[in-house]
């Protein structure tokens, strides 16, 4: 190996490639663009999960929301298109019979005028536990969550968003143990968060304590809607079909209307999502790798016809004494370095790609890419594949160059 | 020096072969100045390519410095190469791509000599071709003379116990021949063993031993009073 570090090896790898500088580059475009394709791809790919975990990513994902609608089919002396209502309780058997089940939240939600000194403005409150904050990850700002002390004495405070903030109070205004008015009674901020998250559901920007809500909405026993999060080892969907079947049973809707409770999966919807992601970077690896190899092989072409023309010339340098193993390794030596340079310029060029991405469509809340970018490992994956590729495909003419005899080379003209 | 005892080889020609040597025998000791002549096709540069180790013959047998040459691989016979010969071709076969300098430094490379004295020794062969001062300049930017004298230059550099030459005045005129053969007659006088193929009489006979060749076989093999080059230049 002492070799590689010696300036004459480099020197000799200089002058036969800079001897055709038009070819020697052309030679290295398809390794170039392979990698570019496979940085510039990944990192895409990268950028577009990075802004859909910035979407979805506060939810635990392996969660399914439930809501009553009305039935589609009689039973047990119901008619069809009764009305169902969700109870605390029935949170509570879901809790207890379905198998897998990580937790349960009730919820509640309705709309209130919310107004604070001369600010006000129509929002979604929403009634919860403080467990809310175990399945959609609340960012706090400043202050904190409702808490079971909260929910214990019906406490009248609110814990608002970043939004609703700069909607309600003058810009810097101090807003912990403020009161702002909902309905026109008074609630104590006890927090605020930031806003960010997607909203699944209907708007979840003002959150009271859960008992608090049932008691200044008359709510009784009644929930509008529940959040089931499974264990992360169970399957989701199994869970939904249990718990939906629980809900008939309790509520006396016939086993097979599909329509009395709705539901949204977000782990199926995550999964597919997930899936989608995968399958791109699949299809990039594939794709990059295929023109790698594309690349390499026209790198081991050209250096076959490079040897062919130089036949005389190696001849020469036989008749001086080099061995043939000295005359392969120079081959395969300006194999992995044509190799080389052209798959570091394809990841210069694959970072500035996405540089320039990112400034295209990187910026900002909306953004559709967030921070694309690659690892290093993969770039070092990548460098592996070049100069293992690289020393295989350079060994083809490497044999090639050797494989007359001195005196025939010579004899070419 | 070398000794060689009923050498043979042919040429495959499609499904016949071409037996080009038949039967050599030949001896030459240290400090020899030998000339080998015959028509073309006689087999004068098979010869020399077999003594060189760019060639193997089919049969008989062949030492030199001692060392039997038979079945030699490809490493050991670069080896042997770089450390006993020195080789001047009638095209000069210099890299075109490299300069003077590193041509004739190129033996010395494959013999693993540092730089600083590849560039020392090289350049103190290319001042006793008279050439320090092309020492950068590429080939082509050089004369016929001034090529085979950077050649020679180059077979001098790992300081070779024999000089093998086919035609090195081939390809210049008469009186940069006689200035090539002026320099080869002072190797040969430092000590240096040389074999040359010509066509040329008047080259020959600045050689102290003529050997003819014809049909693959020697027919002649005289030592001769040697004419110094030096008297033409
Ligand atoms: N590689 C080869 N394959 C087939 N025939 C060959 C080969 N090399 C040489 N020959 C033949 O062998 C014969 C001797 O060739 P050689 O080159 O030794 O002649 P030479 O005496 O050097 O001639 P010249 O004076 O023209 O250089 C010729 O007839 C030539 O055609
Ligand atoms: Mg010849």
């Amino acid at each position: 190996m002492k070799f590689l570090f010696e300036r004459d090896t480099w020197q000799e790898v200089y002058d036969s490639l800079t001897k055709n500088k038009l070819r020697t580059a052309l030679t290295m475009v398809g390794v170039w663009w392979g990698i570019l394709l496979l940085i510039g791809l990944l990192g895409s790919a990268r950028g577009i999960e990075n802004s859909f975990n910035r979407l979805f990513g506060s939810f635990a994902t392996n969660s399914v929301f439930v809501w009553a609608q009305s039935t589609s089919k009689p039973f047990k002396g119901f008619q069809e298109g009764r009305q169902v209502q969700l109870k605390i309780s029935d949170a509570k058997k879901i809790e207890e019979n379905v198998e897998g089940i990580e937790f349960v939240v009730p919820r509640n939600q309705s709309q209130a005028l919310v107004v604070h000194n001369f600010l006000s403005g129509n929002f979604g409150v929403n009634g919860d536990y403080p467990l809310l904050d175990q399945v959609q990850k609340k960012k706090m700002i400043q202050g904190r969550f409702i808490n079971q002390t909260d929910i214990d004495e019906n406490r009248k405070v609110v814990v608002i968003s970043e939004e609703i903030y700069k909607q309600l109070f003058e810009k810097d205004a101090e807003m912990i143990g403020e009161y702002i008015q909902l309905n026109g009674m008074n609630f104590k901020v006890v927090g605020m968060f930031e806003t960010g998250n997607a909203n699944m559901g209907p708007s979840s920007d003002i959150h009271i304590p859960f008992t608090t809500f049932q008691q200044i909405y008359n709510m009784g026993e009644n929930i509008g809607w529940m959040m089931i999060t499974g264990k992360p080892e169970y399957d989701i969907s199994q869970i939904e079909t249990d718990a939906k079947l629980i809900l008939r049973n309790l509520n006396k809707v016939h086993p097979e209307d599909n329509r009395a409770f709705g539901s949204f999966n977000l782990g199926k919807e995550f999964a597919k999502i997930t899936g989608f992601l995968t399958g791109m970077q699949f299809l990039t690896w594939f794709v990059g790798i295929a023109t790698l190899i594309a690349g390499v092989f026209a790198i081991g072409n050209i250096l076959l016809i490079t040897v062919k023309e130089r036949t005389k010339e190696i001849g020469v340098r036989r008749a001086l004494g080099a061995t043939p193993f000295e005359i392969k390794r120079q081959v395969v030596l300006e194999a992995v370095f044509i190799t080389l340079i052209a798959g570091l310029l394809g990841i210069i060029s694959g970072g500035s790609l996405l540089m320039l991405l990112d400034s295209l469509y990187g910026q900002g809340d909306e953004a559709m890419l967030v921070n694309a970018s690659v690892s290093i490992s993969i770039v070092f994956v990548a460098l592996i594949i070049l100069i293992v590729l690289g020393t295989l495909i350079g060994l083809i003419p490497a044999f090639k160059a050797t494989s007359i005899k001195p005196i025939d080379a010579l004899r070419e003209e | 020096m070398l000794k060689i005892n009923k050498l043979h080889k042919s040429y495959p020609i499609g499904d016949s072969s071409l037996h080009v040597l038949k039967g050599i025998d030949l001896s030459v000791e240290a400090g020899e100045m030998v000339a080998i002549m015959g028509s073309s096709g006689s087999g004068k540069s098979t010869l020399l390519n077999i003594i060189g180790m760019l060639d193997e013959a089919d049969e008989g047998e062949y030492i030199l410095d001692n060392v039997p040459i038979k079945n030699l691989t490809e490493k050991k016979a670069a080896i042997y190469r770089n450390k006993f010969l020195g080789f001047i071709f009638q095209s000069f076969n210099l890299i075109n791509y490299k300069n003077a300098l590193d041509n004739v430094a190129l033996p010395l490379y494959y013999q693993g000599l540092k730089r600083k004295e590849r560039i020392e020794k090289g350049l103190f062969h290319l001042e006793k071709v008279g050439l320090k001062d092309w020492a950068h300049h590429l080939p082509n930017e050089l004369s016929g003379g001034q090529k085979q004298r950077v050649a020679i230059a180059r077979a001098l550099a790992a300081d070779p116990k024999l000089l093998l030459a086919d035609e090195p005045t081939g390809a210049l005129d008469t009186k940069t021949s006689h200035e090539i053969m002026d320099f080869i007659q002072s190797l040969n006088d430092e000590g240096k063993t040389i074999l040359m193929v010509t066509h040329e009489e008047d080259i020959a006979s600045m050689c102290k031993r003529i050997v003819r060749l014809k049909d693959g076989v020697i027919i002649e093999d005289t030592f001769v009073e040697q004419v110094r080059a030096s008297q033409y230049v």
